[in-house]
């Protein structure tokens, strides 16, 4: 008999199915179940590039701990497909469990010795219940629902709580759904010992949380920070920012008698098109915004330099994926850092801001559009696939009713009357900060060409090097001012005491934060900075300078971010020890810990180089 | 080097209703090759706008990268103007009109940025039927980078360099026609009386429209065997009808013979008037229009005039329903459901 593993609120699920099989919102009820039963929850979906037949698997960490970056390790597999089913069973802990579908035998090589097996006739069981063909299909993913919540001690009601909500106005459905799952559980009372040492037990810690992806909170905070245009071109996984931001303020920003919208949302004809018609409508003072992949800031990128140099506001979300190229384009990676922070040719630098939850999507998109008004250049929200398209456990979206909506420097027609002459690249206010003015504004003041050549303090087209030097000059007088705007980093330290370091940004956020936790209960103890903006402030630049070494953790193969550190703030890379994943799934805690280890352990000792 | 107009104007000069005299519709003086055809379009563009009374802070100017995509220096300097990138002009013509709806956007390309370059958006803004004048100074050349051939180029003809160019050419109005423009003309940049009312009609039209000017490059495509030369163009012009364009209705009083005279009412009051008649032709049939231009092209001839409109036409704002006031003028009351919502919003996530 092999050992069955015990853990109370701390395993592993994965769901081994194949996509277009309606499974996703089978493997979903199973998820927020647990999400109600008060315990932390954290799934993740691993997909192919394709609509229909290719396996697909949905891994769901449960942490009492309130760990949420992904873990190594299969603790139970559910397995209800065939072609991946020898991978599966390999996956799987030792002492842990496989779940599959019993109508058919399993097949000798797919036996191990040390591994539990749970067999249900799932197709059986569906063929006898129910005659149409898409229920019986349906309905495999529900009973083997019904089962799992019988073997993790998942509470009934709490699933019946959820259909309803889930088919409410569709009530006629529930009742199949909670038949489906009843034969799962009756299935798992009749044939197996139940619960499993591994379980859930209800808890109270996560009534104040919700759960979301950081797509939907970016749609949702480009509702709130005002966005009237937006364009975009399909590409995953950044096309539900739109849909969340379209659904929303379809619901939001339409008036309910005459129909007609305060939005305007284009799917463009390609990424060049969405992003001009972005810079189009920013130059003509509405808030605008644009969301993309990889290959899509990659074909931007002429214009993203037109909006840096002729200093015009605009808004990219880049929800990244795996390049390069088409890459894998449903696996995570953070490598589009460089190509964002100096997107198009030319000396160009962008203001990029890097969410690790769903709430920072929401803040940080709002943040964004303030940004890139106020310093009248592209802004960049740095999001992943992992972030954007999976659930996470989040604070709630908050939003101050106080908060105002930065516009920047833009001058208004009586303003434009109390300006003697009004030179729309002049730097005023020593912060290289200009004055813009919107088209149709004065009849007489304020209008200048627009462009992409350079021009002189009145916006007049000049070849002239010393002009097009000061304004280059004035271009990074700006860009320091930005260091003093954007999003400072998080420090976990009230003071900086250890000479080892970890930095790190976005989705490696939750892995670092855990790896932290083992490294503090092996007695090894290090500083930590996550870094929320680019350019970087002066928070950053004092870490660096306050250690002997700092781990950088990213997920990319270039350390793209310990290069950006390299080239903007002179650092030493000898200093910087990148631990980096790039295999196409999130980090997890134990490959940064491993990785650490093998370049020796931080120093324990208080670093008297600090202070 | 920019150059600027000597500020000087006689105190006599006539003025529009606006009290605006034609030296305020100017630009700033041309840096263009001295007879560039373009040069005669912004002159027709400013006597246009000068006629029509038109506020100039209320038109938003745009365009590409070429010799023509700089004439928006050259014409309404009190217009703000948006000399975007190489071929992308209609993309930011379009956040433009989304973001104010309440502007004139007038469009100013070239051949190598529209038929090349930039196709796919001529295509797609097309398709969106965007309230926007779009001009192409065609010159089946490319000027700013020395007069290589474009897509415009007649097959055949020969370049200053004295190549044959061997590929069909790309012809925009019917293009134009076919993808379902509501508003497609085509004309000379040396013939003002004919370009000045099609530019108006098109200012005037409620949704997309598109004048194709051919434009000589005097400098690389003026020579002999070019189908965009000055001699070639005046030799081979067929119009399909004298244009006019009225701003209000009033009583024709200049009688034509029967049979040879239309009138295009517009959605505000306004008229199109054509005497003339090119025989078989409708302006207001599809069709009609294309099988004009094709006729025409096959007898080595190029016809100008209004080939096509279709008054009722609705544009892009009207197929997103969007509100009449303009996006950019709405504050944060209207666009920010507040922290109310967001608690609701909040809950479905739980
Ligand atoms: C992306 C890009 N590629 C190439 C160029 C170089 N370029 C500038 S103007 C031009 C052609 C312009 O031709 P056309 O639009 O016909 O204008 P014309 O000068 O003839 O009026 C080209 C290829 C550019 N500016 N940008
Ligand atoms: S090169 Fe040709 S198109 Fe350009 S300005 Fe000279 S004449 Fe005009
Ligand atoms: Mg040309």
């Amino acid at each position: 008999m092999p050992v069955k593993n015990s853990q109370v609120n701390d395993f592993v699920v994965r769901f081994a199915n194949v996509n277009g099989t309606g499974s996703a919102s089978a493997n979903f009820l199973f998820t927020k179940a647990i999400f109600r039963m008060g315990v932390y929850v954290t799934p993740k979906n691993i997909f192919p590039s394709n609509i229909q037949g290719l396996p697909t698997w949905y891994e769901v960490r449960v942490s009492e701990k309130g760990y949420l970056g992904r873990r190594e390790g299969i603790d139970l597999m559910v397995c209800v497909n065939p072609q991946s089913m020898a991978a599966d069973v390999a996956s799987v802990n030792t002492g842990g469990y496989f779940l599959y579908d019993s109508s058919k035998n399993l097949h000798a090589e797919y036996i191990r010795e040390d591994i539990n097996y749970i067999g249900i006739p799932l197709m059986e069981m569906c063929n006898t219940a129910f005659t149409d063909p898409r229920q019986r299909q349906l309905f495999k993913n529900i009973i083997y629902v019904g089962a799992l919540s019988a073997l993790f001690n998942i509470e009934f009601k709490v699933l019946e709580e959820l259909l309803a909500e889930q088919f409410q106005g569709k009530e006629k459905l529930i009742a199949p759904n909670i038949k489906a799952l009843q034969m799962g559980v009756d299935y798992i009372q009749k044939n197996y010992t139940y619960p499993l040492p591994i379980r859930v037990e209800r808890r109270d810690l996560t009534s104040k949380l919700i759960m979301i992806d950081g797509n939907t909170a970016c749609g949702i905070g480009a509702v709130y920070a005002g966005a009237t245009v937006a364009a975009w071109y399909p590409i995953t996984p950044s096309t539900s920012v739109v849909e969340a931001f379209s659904s929303y303020a379809e619901k939001l920003r339409t008036d309910k008698i005459t129909g007609r919208k305060n939005v305007a949302i284009v799917q463009a004809e390609d990424e060049l098109a969405a992003i001009g018609m972005v810079i189009g409508a920013n130059w003509n003072g509405a808030r605008s915004f644009t969301a993309t992949s990889g290959p899509g800031v990659s074909l931007m990128n002429e214009f993203l330099g037109l909006a840096y140099f002729a200093e015009i506001p605009c808004v990219l979300i880049d929800v990244q994926r795996t390049g390069p190229s088409t890459g894998m384009p449903t696996r995570t990676q953070q490598s589009d850092v460089l190509l964002a922070a100096y997107a198009s040719h030319g000396d160009t630098k962008h203001v990029l801001l890097f969410p690790s939850t769903p709430k920072e999507c929401f803040e940080m998109t709002a943040d964004c559009f303030d940004l890139a008004e106020e310093l009248q250049t592209p802004v960049i929200l740095m999001t992943d696939l992992d972030l954007g398209m999976n659930d996470h456990l989040s604070a709630p979206l908050e939003w101050d009713d106080k908060r105002e909506y930065k516009r920047g420097k833009v001058l208004n027609a009586a303003e434009l009357d109390n300006t003697k002459k009004f030179g729309r690249y002049l730097d005023s206010d020593g912060d290289g900060i200009p004055y813009r003015t919107y088209p149709g504004t004065h009849p007489s003041k304020g209008a200048f060409i627009t462009r992409g050549t350079s021009r002189d303090e009145y916006a007049a087209y000049t070849e002239d090097g010393a002009a097009y030097q000061r304004n280059m000059d004035r271009l990074i007088k700006k860009w320091n001012t930005a260091k003093t705007m954007v999003p400072g980093p998080q420090l976990y330290q009230d003071k900086n005491s250890f000479a080892t370091g970890l930095l790190f940004f976005g989705t490696s956020t939750y892995s670092a934060e855990e790896a932290m936790d083992t490294l503090r209960e092996q007695q090894v103890f290090v500083d930590a900075i996550r870094l929320k903006s680019f350019p970087f402030n002066k928070t950053v630049e004092e870490f660096i300078n306050a250690h002997e070494k700092i781990f950088v953790i990213e997920q990319n193969r270039d350390a793209q971010l310990k290069s950006l550190l390299m080239i903007e703030l002179g650092v030493d890379p000898k200093k910087l020890i990148s631990i980096l994943n790039y295999d196409g799934t999130p980090i997890t805690a134990d490959h940064i810990l491993k990785q650490i280890s093998k370049n020796q352990s931080p120093s324990p000792v208080l670093n008297k180089a600090s202070k | 080097m920019t150059y600027i107009r000597p500020k000087f104007r006689h105190p006599e000069m006539p003025k529009n209703k606006l009290g605006y005299t034609l030296n305020y519709y100017e630009g700033a003086l041309s840096t263009l090759c001295a007879g560039c055809g373009h040069d005669s379009i912004s002159a027709a563009i400013v006597q246009a706008a000068y006629e029509m009374n038109i506020e100039p802070h209320k038109l938003a100017k745009l365009s590409g990268i070429g010799c023509s995509s700089k004439t928006p220096a050259y014409f309404l300097s009190n217009s703000h103007g948006f000399n975007s990138v190489h071929g992308r002009m209609p993309s930011v013509a379009t956040g433009a009109n989304l973001a104010n709806r309440d502007l004139i956007y007038f469009g100013v390309s070239g051949d190598g940025d529209t038929a090349s370059i930039g196709m796919g958006q001529f295509v797609h803004v097309i398709r969106r039927n965007l309230k926007m004048v779009y001009i192409v100074m065609n010159n089946g050349c490319y000027g700013l980078t020395k007069g290589q051939d474009s897509a415009t180029a007649d097959e055949g003809s020969k370049n200053k360099s004295g190549n044959v160019n061997l590929f069909q050419s790309i012809d925009l109005s019917s293009l134009a026609i076919e993808l379902g423009a509501s508003f497609v003309a085509q004309s000379f940049s040396g013939d003002k009386t004919q370009l000045i009312p099609l530019i108006k009609a098109a200012i005037n039209h409620p949704g997309f429209s598109f004048i194709n000017v051919i434009s000589p490059c005097v400098t690389f495509n003026n020579n002999v065997g070019s189908t965009k030369s000055y001699d070639f163009v005046r030799e081979h012009v067929e119009a399909t009808a004298t244009v006019d364009f009225v701003p209000e209705m009033k009583e024709i009083t200049v009688d034509y013979g029967k049979g040879t005279q239309k009138q295009v009412k517009m959605h505000d009051g306004s008229s199109i008037q054509l005497h003339k008649l090119a025989e078989g032709w409708d302006p207001m049939n599809r069709l009609s229009a294309i099988n004009a231009v094709q006729n025409a092209r096959a007898k080595n001839e190029i016809l100008t005039g209004l080939l096509y409109i279709d008054p009722e036409t609705r544009d892009l704002h009207h197929l997103l329903q969007t509100s009449d006031t303009a996006l950019n003028a709405l504050g944060k009351e209207q666009l920010c459901p507040g922290s109310a919502v967001l608690k609701e919003l909040n809950d479905e996530f739980r």
